[in-house]
């Protein structure tokens, strides 16, 4: 028979699980809300997960996000001014979309979210930011516009466009220490999302130490590698042997315009719903969309990569040819075939002597 | 709750509140509405909608290389991206003048249909359905929930839901089985598009030429058994809609004038077929009928178009209460389309973006948000037509049209007949989606039900002729192109929320000019330079008010339910030079709103 266990499955396990965090979803900065939809669809773990509290110890979680939320209008913003006014304790604020250079001209804005009442006037999203800051436990930019600026920061881009490090500065600090935490992607890698936000929240329920970054500013855990070094088509550039066409020619796509050898990302080992899709994993080129120099740096994204172009022809007339030349044969004359023992013969001829003969 | 703003009581008899919300949940992008109600007479009397955002694409996409077109607009919408994405490689197809293998053109479709299946799923039930769910019913209309509660479900049998309480306990968030359900259901369709998109919302494979994803059976096999589990929940989710919605129009008599509007509609169609397809503008007529959802614009209830490059032709940006300069002394980039017909300087091909960002004065300007209009030449008139949220004008225009005919997909002419294929635990069913008598909210709500049976099966045909290439050996997606020093195009594709066109000019290989046009600048834009409002404003204008709470405890909920059922995206209602803002102006002199 089941019955209930007052055991602890975390260490003080009741008393974490009684903090509630906050989270204060920004999006309005310049951006699509394509991470927040990218949350929608985040399986490890999905929203509800941690909502509903998935795992021991965690504490409760509140998401205060205008994608989902039940409520409108002020009840919504209440949270805002409550974070505002230090009633929310912790809270992570989450900043989506790029922040425009609101000094740039004389009136008007650029990026805003609900009405001062004072002026009549929206109130900028640079201002919700010094607002927010300042009390929030722990600040994350999400999305490649938010981090570094992204596809409204382009060259001839008409806002001034920057992501949150360029505005409250590289070295930013939260109040309890934390640096912003970046997770670049455009969109964001769903479970990139969610699980650093669980990461956080663990953090802030003390279950977790401090959130291991990069000098941008990435999780380091998930932006170590790039995504050539996790490609599964990689080995086809090491035998220097390249896609021609889009589509059902499934060889290496550097030719092709993927700057997969110089792009910190993780999605050729994540996939990106639930395993599913991605990028050259799937026969699309990368074209770097979590780096801090996307997009002007790539492109045109269609178009092979010109500092790359040199160490792929050598791959394609050197050695390369060489080492498919000799696992080709290997394949083809040992592991392709079995070993001599297997067939139906009078004899046993595996090697084992029989006792019973 | 809604903000009070100072009551204002200029009449006796008549009690006018200014509520404001800001922003709306709920949707995808800002969005803030502000109102003026008579709670004595329960109807809206003016509104305004507003949104604050502006990036500036169509200003820094000049003079990029054209074939970068599709990975950058797809960042217009984080909804609608794989949308953007497509339109672009549409529009790109018809500059380069190449046609992908048919296996390209299917696979356009598959993953499109399937975001169809996945948009339509979250925003009915996760998002727009939250407004009938018992928490909100229970807060805004108890009595009604009280009738549900004896009410049984006419459908109980099928969707397993006995009574309309039980429905609406159901779309509860976050603890309601259907709202988890559908989230569930939300991202194994994100995985069928990813399947041949790479990434959603953002596809890494979707190109010019055709798609890049390596197609075999494999992938076909994973499409097709996530298809067959998504017919299953179709035929949960379409009963159980119409036994909502039929209650509902039942129990509130005169709801059907909630969120309504003239059947002022513009649909683009989509889902080409390849064996019609060239992408040309010379051949755009024939093959845009030949799509399975059918282009077309009606105007008070009658469709007056089907064809692509007369409807191309309609197109008007307007100005008139919008943060931008006029661009009448600007360049024009193209007088005489590719058929030779002249092509107007307020026609998207010609538009110069100029913004000026300035303070929002409800009496001048107050909005990032264009006014695009279907010229109608036997009136003169600048029509201010919408989308229906998406899947109302589509099919709506399609119904009518009755072009298409894949079988078990049958445009009657008055009505669109579906049959859905027997699924692991349920039988066969057939479906009619027949034309609504009325443009209002609860008819685009019913309207996005159906049209997830519809892409369903858009997707189970482009898949049935995918597995005749891919047996056959036919596993190529793509073809090469080169991109012409010069040329002059449009990509017309439907967004989830409706209709949306790229229109292109390339000059010395690089793009010159790049207007993109979604969905929700046809829906949420402000009055133009006539004068004439924006769909939201009508729609909400002639909104009643069926909430039982009084003006202390009022939540709007009829005015959510009317914006709502537009399937608002505002991304892309301010893509590029716009900015999150529409504003809604009406009847009077407007004062003293926040």
């Amino acid at each position: 028979m089941a019955s209930a266990t007052t055991m602890d499955f975390a260490p003080g396990q009741r008393k974490t699980e009684k903090v509630v965090a906050h989270v204060i979803w920004m999006t309005t900065g310049q951006g699509c809300d394509g991470d927040s939809v990218a949350m929608t669809s985040a399986t490890n773990p999905s929203l509800e997960d941690i909502i509903h509290g998935i795992i021991p110890g965690m504490p409760q979680v509140v998401v205060h996000t205008p994608v989902l939320a039940y409520e409108n209008g002020a009840e919504f913003m209440q949270a805002w001014y409550d974070a505002e006014a230090g009633k929310l304790d912790p809270f992570v604020l989450i900043l989506e979309g790029s922040v425009p250079n609101e000094k740039i001209k004389k009136e008007g804005h650029w990026a805003a979210m609900g009405v001062d009442p004072k002026t009549g006037q929206p109130i900028t999203t640079s201002e919700w930011l010094d607002r927010l800051a300042p009390k929030a436990a722990a600040v994350v930019a999400v999305g490649t516009c938010a981090t570094y600026g992204g596809i409204p920061a382009m060259k001839n881009n008409p806002t001034g466009a920057m992501g949150l490090p360029d505005y409250l500065g590289w070295g930013w600090k939260s109040r309890l220490g934390l640096p912003i935490v970046c997770i670049p992607g455009c969109p964001t890698q769903p479970d990139n999302l969610t699980e650093t936000l669980l990461y956080l929240v663990l953090q802030l329920g003390g279950m977790a130490p401090m959130i291991d970054l990069d000098e941008q500013l990435r999780p380091r855990w998930l932006f170590g590698r790039t995504v050539h070094e996790s490609c599964n088509r990689a080995a086809f550039y090491e035998h220097g042997n390249f896609a021609e066409e889009y589509g059902s020619d499934n060889r290496c796509l550097v030719k092709l315009g993927c700057k997969g050898p110089v792009v910190k990302c993780n999605v050729p080992l994540r996939g990106w719903v639930n395993g599913i899709g991605g990028c050259p994993n799937v026969g699309g080129i990368c074209i770097a969309c979590t780096m801090p120099g996307f997009p002007d740096k790539f492109m045109p994204f269609m178009d092979e990569d010109k500092k790359g172009f040199f160490s792929a022809r050598m791959a394609e007339f050197t050695y390369g040819p060489v080492l498919r030349f000799f696992r080709n044969a290997s394949i083809k004359k040992i592991s392709d075939k079995e070993p001599d023992w297997r067939k139906p013969t009078p004899k046993l001829t595996s090697g084992y002597s029989p006792r019973w003969v | 709750m809604a903000t009070m703003l100072e009551p204002n009581v200029p009449k006796q008899k008549v009690m006018i509140k200014e509520m404001s919300w800001d922003p709306i949940t709920r949707i995808v992008g800002s969005l803030g509405i502000h109102t003026e109600i008579d709670f004595a007479n329960k109807e809206v009397l003016k509104c305004y909608s507003t949104s604050m955002i502006f990036r500036g694409f169509d200003i820094f996409m000049k003079g990029i290389d054209p074939r970068d077109a599709h990975f950058i607009t797809s960042r217009i919408c984080g909804i609608c991206g794989d949308n953007h994405c497509t339109a672009s490689c549409l529009n790109q197809n018809m500059a380069y003048g190449v046609k992908p293998p048919k296996l390209g053109d299917y696979a356009y479709n598959l993953a499109e249909s399937a975001d169809f299946m996945f948009d339509h799923a979250i925003f009915n039930d996760c998002m727009a359905n939250v407004d009938f769910s018992e928490q909100m019913v229970k807060e805004t209309n108890p009595k009604v929930l009280a009738k549900a509660e004896q009410t049984l479900s006419p459908h109980a049998a099928i969707h397993g839901y006995r009574t309309i309480a039980d429905i609406m306990r159901a779309l509860n968030a976050f603890t309601g089985a259907f709202y988890l359900e559908t989230l569930q259901v939300a991202r194994y369709t994100r995985e069928m598009y990813c399947l041949f998109g790479g990434r959603h919302t953002h596809p890494s494979t979707i190109m010019p030429g055709g798609v890049s994803a390596d197609i075999t059976h494999q992938t076909l096999t994973d499409y097709y058994v996530r298809l067959m589990r998504y017919f299953e929940y179709c035929k949960r989710t379409v009963p159980m809609h119409d036994d909502l919605y039929d209650f509902w129009l039942d129990a509130l008599p005169g709801y059907d004038m909630v969120g309504f509007r003239e059947t002022d509609l513009v649909c683009w169609g989509c889902f080409d077929d390849p064996d019609y397809v060239d992408y040309k503008y010379s051949t755009m007529t024939e093959w845009g009928r030949k799509r399975f959802v059918t282009p077309g614009v009606a105007i008070g209830g009658e469709l007056i178009s089907t064809d692509l490059v007369e409807i191309n032709l309609m197109l008007r940006i307007l100005l008139g209460s919008s943060y931008f300069d006029n661009w009448d002394n600007e360049e024009t980039f193209v007088t005489k389309d590719p058929l030779g017909n002249p092509v107007h300087k307020h026609h998207p091909w010609n538009k110069t973006t100029l913004p000026k960002p300035q303070k929002r004065d409800w009496a001048d300007k107050y909005s990032w948000v264009t006014s695009p209009r279907i010229f109608d030449k036997r009136t003169g008139r600048h029509v201010a037509c919408d989308t229906g949220g998406g899947p109302f004008a589509r099919q709506w225009v399609t119904a009518k049209a009755g072009l298409v005919d894949l079988g078990y997909l049958k445009a009657t002419g008055n009505s669109i007949k579906m049959s859905l294929p027997r699924t692991a635990s349920m039988p066969e069913m057939e479906l009619e989606w027949k034309v609504p008598a009325k443009s209002n909210a609860v008819e685009r709500d019913r309207a996005r039900s159906y049209h997830q049976a519809y892409a369903a099966l858009v997707g189970l045909h482009c898949l049935e002729k995918a597995f005749i290439e891919v047996r056959a050996g036919r596993t190529k997606s793509w073809k090469d192109f080169k991109v012409p020093s010069e040329a002059v195009s449009v990509g017309f594709h439907e967004a989830a929320r409706g209709v949306l066109s790229h229109h292109m000019v390339i000059r010395d290989g690089k793009i010159a000019n790049y207007q993109p046009y979604p969905p929700t600048p046809w829906n949420a834009n402000p009055r133009d330079v006539h004068g004439t409002p924006g769909p939201y404003e009508d729609a909400v204008q002639n909104t009643p008010i069926f909430e039982e709470n009084g003006p202390e405890k009022f939540k709007g909920i009829d005015i959510m339910r009317a914006v709502r059922s537009f399937d608002p995206c505002l991304p892309c209602g301010v893509h590029m030079y716009d900015g999150k803002s529409l504003v809604r102006k009406v009847v009077h002199t407007p004062t003293g709103l926040a």
